[in-house]
């Protein structure tokens, strides 16, 4: 047994040892943008295909190749506008998207050389460019008179109403945190996002006009359905899954035992990495992209030993294996087919017990009869999120935590009530929240022209 | 280990590579340094009478093209600006220290006989092993009555050369500028003049770009800009076509040809050769990379003649000559179809969209999710080979010829042809 236990547990469960330096060093960008050279030399690589996968992979299906072909000819105006027309939030995507199972897994230059063009990072130059401009891109027809409640300033709710605005809607946004984003801003590593990027893009989206943001209003505690459908034209719900999965367990709600999801939070709001409290020893549950996010940035704030503990094997991890490879090249060390049965510690987590599982017949899991034991200062779980909405009004129709809608027109089973991202069924990526988005927006259109102008 | 060594109308060298007339061969250190390299022989940059032309700051204009950022070049200096004492006496010092390398000298003054007989007499003293005239240079030289204005004039063409014949023993190489409409013209000029063979071709009249924040024609000297000589790879179609005419010409044929323009590679060479050409001059690819690249070159040509079973260059010079020949000798009923290889096929559609948009709708294009697959409709397929140019996969898409026993077909006798050679009718 390690000395360690007999120590004051809150030792080691502290802000970080490491310098601001270090720490700047730690969350600066993680792929720092393309010089104009690099960016050239890399965009000359697109074949230029003709119906090109990588649209087809992509689910704003940007004009990949169009907008490649503006880099290569010196067209980066035209590049930029080209992928934000599709998908406003371009400069997000450009940072996060899992573009090895999407885009650049399609590229032909995967097939031909095992090297796909590198279309994030060349999408990240082409909206860069367009951000150093003063100018929004896009313009307003005349207004409509019409005007839309946004319920959640996430990517699906940016996306949605940046979409209205440019067909001459009016918006407002309710937003129940103190600022705009959603997981833009608050469910993402700092070192994808650096620079603040998250607040500068909604700013960028806000620049259209016609977009108001209100901050902490909550959807059936300061606002409800039925008054919105009365005040409003139309309802857009992009509320995410707000809530967390809990593992269910005696002493979970123990000091130093956390939801990965708000570590993430707090160091992405922190403004100063080195006041946010780490454990010399950290645990992380899950299997998915935020117990990544979760471990590497562990480590990356000074964490000792970083342990991912994860029930399946490698395979069956929702985490791409970019993500995968990104935390492991970080020292964060990987245990599989391994659940939590138990957390131990007096005023403070200690150590978390792991019962062994394995594969049983029918796809499920069931546990070995062998156990482990590892020691811990803090446990983050990432064992998924669910969806959290009390309507204490007229509700939408639900179905296994997400809001039923009809495919095409996105509309909720409430009339003028649409919604989209991952309150959804779908893949919870930001790309798809902003398609989401824009596709609620065409269907918000489409029921706006059908002239039903009584309100609820 | 093929044999590469040339000789090239009496001027010998060890490989058929030499330094084309340019600032690479503007001064012994550059030649000596070439020769250090491997480089079988150099045309020393082009002499005129002092005192010396003096050249432009800004000299080349570049073109970039997909990704190469230097596909093509133009220049706009003239002939050598250092005093003709002082190139003599370069020339003779290095022929002295390289005897076995061929050392040619390119001329150019003034289209009088005293001024041509003069400077031969000098040239000859240096031991150099032969002349070129430079009857192309595009720019420049050409408005004061040298260069290209004397190429471009099959008269005077014959009429220097005849001088440089009558008061030189040395051979007589006269390089021909490709900015005429009939190459021919020229080059026959050349041979009646006496010379013992030509050399082909000088740059090709060009503006490369106009810069447009300045709005002149690259490269800009001081605001404005002038038209220069084109040179480097996309040159070696039109320099292989007008080799190929004068090879196979008539009047002209057998009159050895030393090949120039874009050859950058031992292939490029070798087609050169297989042209008619007896030697290759190159300048543009050593500028852009160096003499370094006289290693690749004679390795290259010398493994591939290995394979081929070619001994020597003569072995293959001129091979290609024969199957030369005019459109209406092309056999009109053979037939090659495209084959895509489904394995080979990486989904880029380009093949698909090329064919759709511009040629024969012979390409069907099927998407499921993110897979693509293509095939050739064999009846719509005409042949044209424009796919396979454009799949950037090597092999992937084939032009595989047809099988036919059917006698050759061409237009001078096809049906189609209301002027076709009608069989005889036996007279009654």
């Amino acid at each position: 047994m390690s000395e360690a236990i007999d120590e004051a547990p809150s030792a080691d469960f502290a802000p970080s040892p490491l310098s601001r330096e270090a720490l700047a060093h730690a969350f600066a960008d993680l792929h720092p943008p393309l010089s104009h050279d690099a960016a050239k030399v890399e965009a000359e690589r697109c074949y230029f295909c003709h119906d090109a996968p990588c649209v087809t992979a992509c689910p704003t299906a940007i004009d990949i190749p169009g907008f490649i072909r503006g880099i290569v000819t010196g067209n980066m105006t035209g590049a930029g506008q080209r992928i934000l027309d599709a998908n406003i939030l371009g400069g997000t995507c450009a940072r996060v998207c899992p573009t090895e199972i999407l885009c650049e897994g399609a590229c032909v230059r995967t097939a031909q050389q095992g090297k796909p063009v590198e279309i994030g990072a060349l999408q990240r130059v082409a909206t860069d460019h367009v951000f150093a401009q003063a100018a929004h891109p896009f313009t307003r027809p005349a207004e409509t008179g019409r005007h839309v409640a946004v319920v959640g300033a996430g990517p699906a709710g940016l996306s949605c109403a940046h979409a209205l605005a440019r067909q001459g809607h009016d918006v407002t946004i309710f937003e129940s945190r103190p600022k705009p984003g959603g997981l833009n801003e608050f469910g993402i590593a700092a070192y994808k996002m650096a620079d603040d990027f998250a607040a500068r893009e909604v700013e960028f989206v806000l620049d259209i006009g016609g977009i108001t943001i209100v901050n902490e209003r909550t959807l059936g505690r300061d606002l409800h359905l039925s008054q919105l459908r009365v005040e409003y034209d139309a309802v857009f719900l992009g509320i995410g899954q707000a809530g967390v999965k809990s593992l269910a367990l005696e002493a979970e709600s123990l000091p130093g035992i956390m939801n990965a999801v708000d570590f993430i939070a707090a160091l992405r709001q922190s403004g100063d990495f080195a006041t946010v409290p780490v454990g010399r020893r950290v645990v992380v549950i899950g299997g998915g992209n935020t117990a990544i996010d979760a471990a590497t940035q562990a480590k990356r704030l000074g964490a000792e030993v970083v342990t991912l503990v994860y029930r399946r094997g490698r395979a069956e991890m929702s985490a791409t294996t970019a993500e995968q490879d990104w935390a492991q090249t970080n020292n964060v060390a990987f245990r599989f087919w391994a659940a939590p049965v138990g957390f131990e510690g007096e005023d403070h987590v200690q150590r978390v017990t792991f019962a062994r599982m394995a594969p049983s017949v029918g796809g499920g899991l069931q546990p070995t009869g062998a156990q482990f034991s590892l020691e811990a200062d803090m446990v983050l779980k990432a064992v998924g999120q669910n969806f959290q909405q009390e309507f204490h009004d007229i509700a939408p129709d639900i179905n296994s935590g997400r809001i039923v809608i009809d495919p095409v027109k996105r509309q909720t089973s409430i009339p003028g009530v649409f919604a989209g991202g991952d309150c959804v069924e779908g893949h919870d990526l930001t790309v798809q929240a902003v398609e989401d988005g824009k596709r609620a927006a065409r269907g918000i259109a489409a029921f706006l022209a059908e002239g039903v102008t009584d309100r609820g | 280990m093929a044999d590469l060594r040339t000789n090239f109308a009496g001027i010998r060298s060890p490989n058929p590579f030499w330094l084309a007339s340019a600032p690479p061969t503007d001064k012994a250190y550059n030649v000596v340094r070439a020769f250090r390299a491997g480089w079988g022989g150099v045309v020393w940059k082009t002499l005129g009478e002092d005192p010396p032309v003096v050249n432009v700051s800004s000299r080349y204009g570049g073109v970039s093209y997909n990704g190469q950022r230097l596909a093509g070049m133009n220049n706009i200096e003239l002939i050598t600006d250092r005093p003709l004492e002082l190139n003599l006496q370069e020339i003779k010092e290095v022929k002295r220290d390289w005897p076995d390398r061929a050392l040619i000298v390119s001329l150019m003054v003034p289209c009088e006989e005293d001024s041509w007989k003069a400077i031969l007499a000098r040239v000859e003293d240096t031991g150099a092993d032969g002349l070129e005239l430079n009857f192309g240079c595009p720019h420049g030289m050409s408005e004061r009555g040298m260069g290209a204005a004397v190429g471009q004039v099959p008269e005077y063409v014959e009429m220097v050369t005849r001088w440089c014949k009558q008061y030189s023993r040395l051979p007589v190489i006269v390089k021909l500028t490709p900015n005429i409409s009939d190459i021919l013209q020229p080059a026959r000029a050349a041979k009646r003049g006496g010379a013992d063979a030509v050399s082909l071709i000088n740059t090709v009249q060009s503006i490369v770009s106009v810069d447009l924040d300045l709005m002149a024609p690259t490269p800009v000297v001081d605001g404005l800009g002038t038209h220069g000589g084109y040179c480097g790879p996309a040159v070696k179609p039109i320099a292989l076509r007008m080799v190929g005419d004068i090879a196979r010409d008539g009047e002209t044929a057998g009159l050895p040809i030393s090949g120039i323009g874009g050859v950058s590679t031992w292939r490029d060479a070798a087609e050169f050769i297989a042209l008619g050409a007896g030697s290759v001059q190159v300048c543009t690819a050593a500028m852009h990379h160096g003499f370094r690249i006289i290693d690749d070159m004679v390795d290259g040509l010398s493994n591939w003649m290995d394979e081929k079973g070619y001994e020597d260059l003569r072995a293959f010079q001129g091979r290609a000559i024969p199957n030369y020949v005019h459109w209406q000798d092309l056999n009109l009923d053979w037939r090659t179809v495209a084959h895509i290889d489904p394995d080979l096929c990486i989904g880029c559609g380009l093949c698909h969209i090329a064919c759709e948009d511009t040629a024969h709708q012979a390409i069907a294009a099927y998407a499921k999710g993110t897979n693509r697959a293509y095939e050739v409709i064999d009846a719509e397929c005409v042949g044209c080979n424009l796919c396979h140019h454009i799949c950037p996969v090597e092999g992937c898409i084939t032009m595989v010829p047809e099988y036919s026993d059917r006698p050759k077909l061409t237009w001078t006798n096809h049906p189609s042809n209301p002027m076709r050679a009608k069989p005889e009718v036996a007279s009654v």
